[in-house]
């Protein structure tokens, strides 16, 4: 679904990183971890091109992703979830969810908001369907943004520290959302997170990074009970206490 | 002062000061449209991510801001005269030279207001899948209005007073050039200042109006808190530079 060869990111003098070949199946719940600075983030913004790789190849459902294709791909094949929500202030919630189907995919508005109102129903918001984001509290905002991404029906969704941002009362219900996502089969998740328990539950894979590098890979189970590399380790007896 | 017979012959010579009015309304007018156009492409051009665009915008906006206008529109009408141009009225020099001034102004007006809307809102639309032109138009024009219409007000009012320029360069048609033509005109200068009242008045009639809708605006925009929402961050996450903003906004309490 996904397929990474031997990207390479700078900024300036600065390569944040350096090499990365990466291999996402389709259906797959792919977490990345790693320390702050390491490249995590740099990385999953490569993948829908809002970052474009100083050398590499990025592919989307074998397309070969480049910046005049980037609207297209994103288009068809994949949304995402960011750290600071990134709702739109001037549109209601609803609005929100609906314009990009509505002008890009051509739904026309009613068959959008019914699509809308469903996915609020699903991340259990509906009732918040005309009022403006920025009334809303953190952990309902990234809520809606995950409906926002849903709305656009694509079977990829990038999440780039979805709880990052929120205060910690508020990190339990959007994670609950994401949870509930993780058990549709055609989905593909890649997550960027620190929430070690969430990753343990959800992920199918799980890549650590470090250095601009993938340091180690794995399954959960392999990860939190067996991890081989010195890094990896001093990583995760720093996080989970 | 209260000179009856002074007024009644501003009255008896009203036609010029109509006349004047209408033509800096229409000069102004198409000078705002002109000033638009240029604007909006200068201002798109300075947040563009291609270097050679922006260079273009900065040394135009600094040139054109840098030298008065009046020499710039006296350059326009002289130049274009002696190139033996013919039938380019004053007129037609005070909307392009208003045009180009102003468009520089608008230009930095449009470019703030682009640059205010967080990189985080075109990053969403990117990511959802629209393009660089919806993206602007969908997501990013809309925030910017509310931030830019006060000063785009003052813009206006400026443009409008900045007709005045045109008494020098091809001069004769505009308000400020027909009621100095009043003011020291044969039979009529004995009403010099009660002309250059009217002018005045007609001027200020004109544009408070503007300027109120402006300060109004400006008001509402203050009071209603456009703050982007706070997000809370990870303590090694905050630059020193935050630093300093946070503690000064909680007055070095903290």
């Amino acid at each position: 679904m996904i397929r990474l060869e031997d990207v390479h990111k700078s900024f300036g003098d600065l390569e944040v990183l350096k090499g990365i070949n990466l291999h996402v199946k389709e259906g797959e719940k792919l977490v990345i971890i790693g320390p702050s600075g390491s490249g995590k983030s740099t990385l999953i913004r490569c993948m829908n091109y809002l970052e474009e790789p100083t050398s590499g190849k990025v592919y989307i459902h074998n397309h070969l992703m480049s910046r005049k294709r980037r609207a297209f791909i994103n288009k068809i094949h994949s949304s995402m979830v960011f750290q600071q929500f990134n709702l739109y202030p001037h549109m209601t919630v609803l609005d929100n969810l609906t314009l990009a189907p509505m002008k890009l995919k051509k739904v026309p508005r009613k068959e959008a908001e019914e699509l809308g109102m469903m996915y609020l129903k699903r991340v259990g918001l509906e009732e918040k369907a005309h009022v403006y984001p920025t009334t809303l509290s953190g952990g309902q905002q990234q809520r809606i943004a995950i409906a926002r991404a849903l709305t656009m029906q694509n079977r990829v969704i990038f999440f780039d520290e979805p709880t990052s941002a929120l205060d910690p009362e508020m990190v339990q219900e959007v994670l609950d959302v994401m949870v509930e996502l993780s058990h549709e089969k055609n989905f593909t998740m890649v997550i960027v997170t620190h929430e070690m328990g969430f990753a343990r539950e959800v992920a199918d894979r799980i890549v650590f990074v470090d250095g601009g590098q993938i340091i180690e890979e794995g399954t959960p189970e392999h990860f939190f009970t067996n991890p081989t590399n010195e890094r990896t380790k001093a990583f995760l007896s720093k996080i989970i206490r | 002062m209260f000179d009856a017979e002074k007024w009644s012959l501003v009255w008896t010579h009203r036609q010029t000061f109509i006349d004047g009015t209408i033509s800096t309304l229409l000069m102004a007018l198409f000078g705002l449209i002109l000033a638009l156009v240029i604007g909006i492409v200068i201002g798109f051009m300075a947040t563009s991510h291609k270097k050679a665009l922006r260079a273009i915008a900065r040394v135009y906006v600094e040139i054109i801001q840098n030298t008065p206008v009046m020499l710039q529109a006296l350059f326009l009408f002289y130049a274009v005269t002696f190139a033996g141009v013919n039938g380019f009225s004053p007129l037609m020099c005070g909307i392009i030279a208003l045009g180009i001034y102003h468009g520089a102004y608008i230009s930095e007006v449009i470019r703030m207001g682009i640059q205010s809307v967080p990189k985080g809102q075109s990053e969403a639309a990117y990511s959802q899948g629209f393009g660089q032109i919806a993206t602007m138009f969908y997501i990013v024009l809309p925030q910017t209005f509310k931030i830019i219409l006060p000063p785009m007000v003052n813009q206006v009012v400026n443009l409008i007073k900045n007709t005045s320029c045109m008494f020098l360069a091809g001069g004769a048609v505009d308000l400020i050039s027909r009621t100095n033509a009043f003011a020291v005109g044969e039979g009529t200068g004995s009403a010099a200042g009660q002309g250059y009242i009217i002018g005045g008045v007609i001027f200020f009639i004109i544009c408070f109006p503007l300027s109120m809708i402006a300060s109004h605006w400006e008001k509402k925009l203050k009071q209603k808190d456009i703050q982007p929402v706070k997000v809370r961050k990870k303590p090694d996450d905050i630059t020193d530079a935050e630093l300093e903003e946070i503690i000064r906004e909680k007055g070095g309490e903290h």
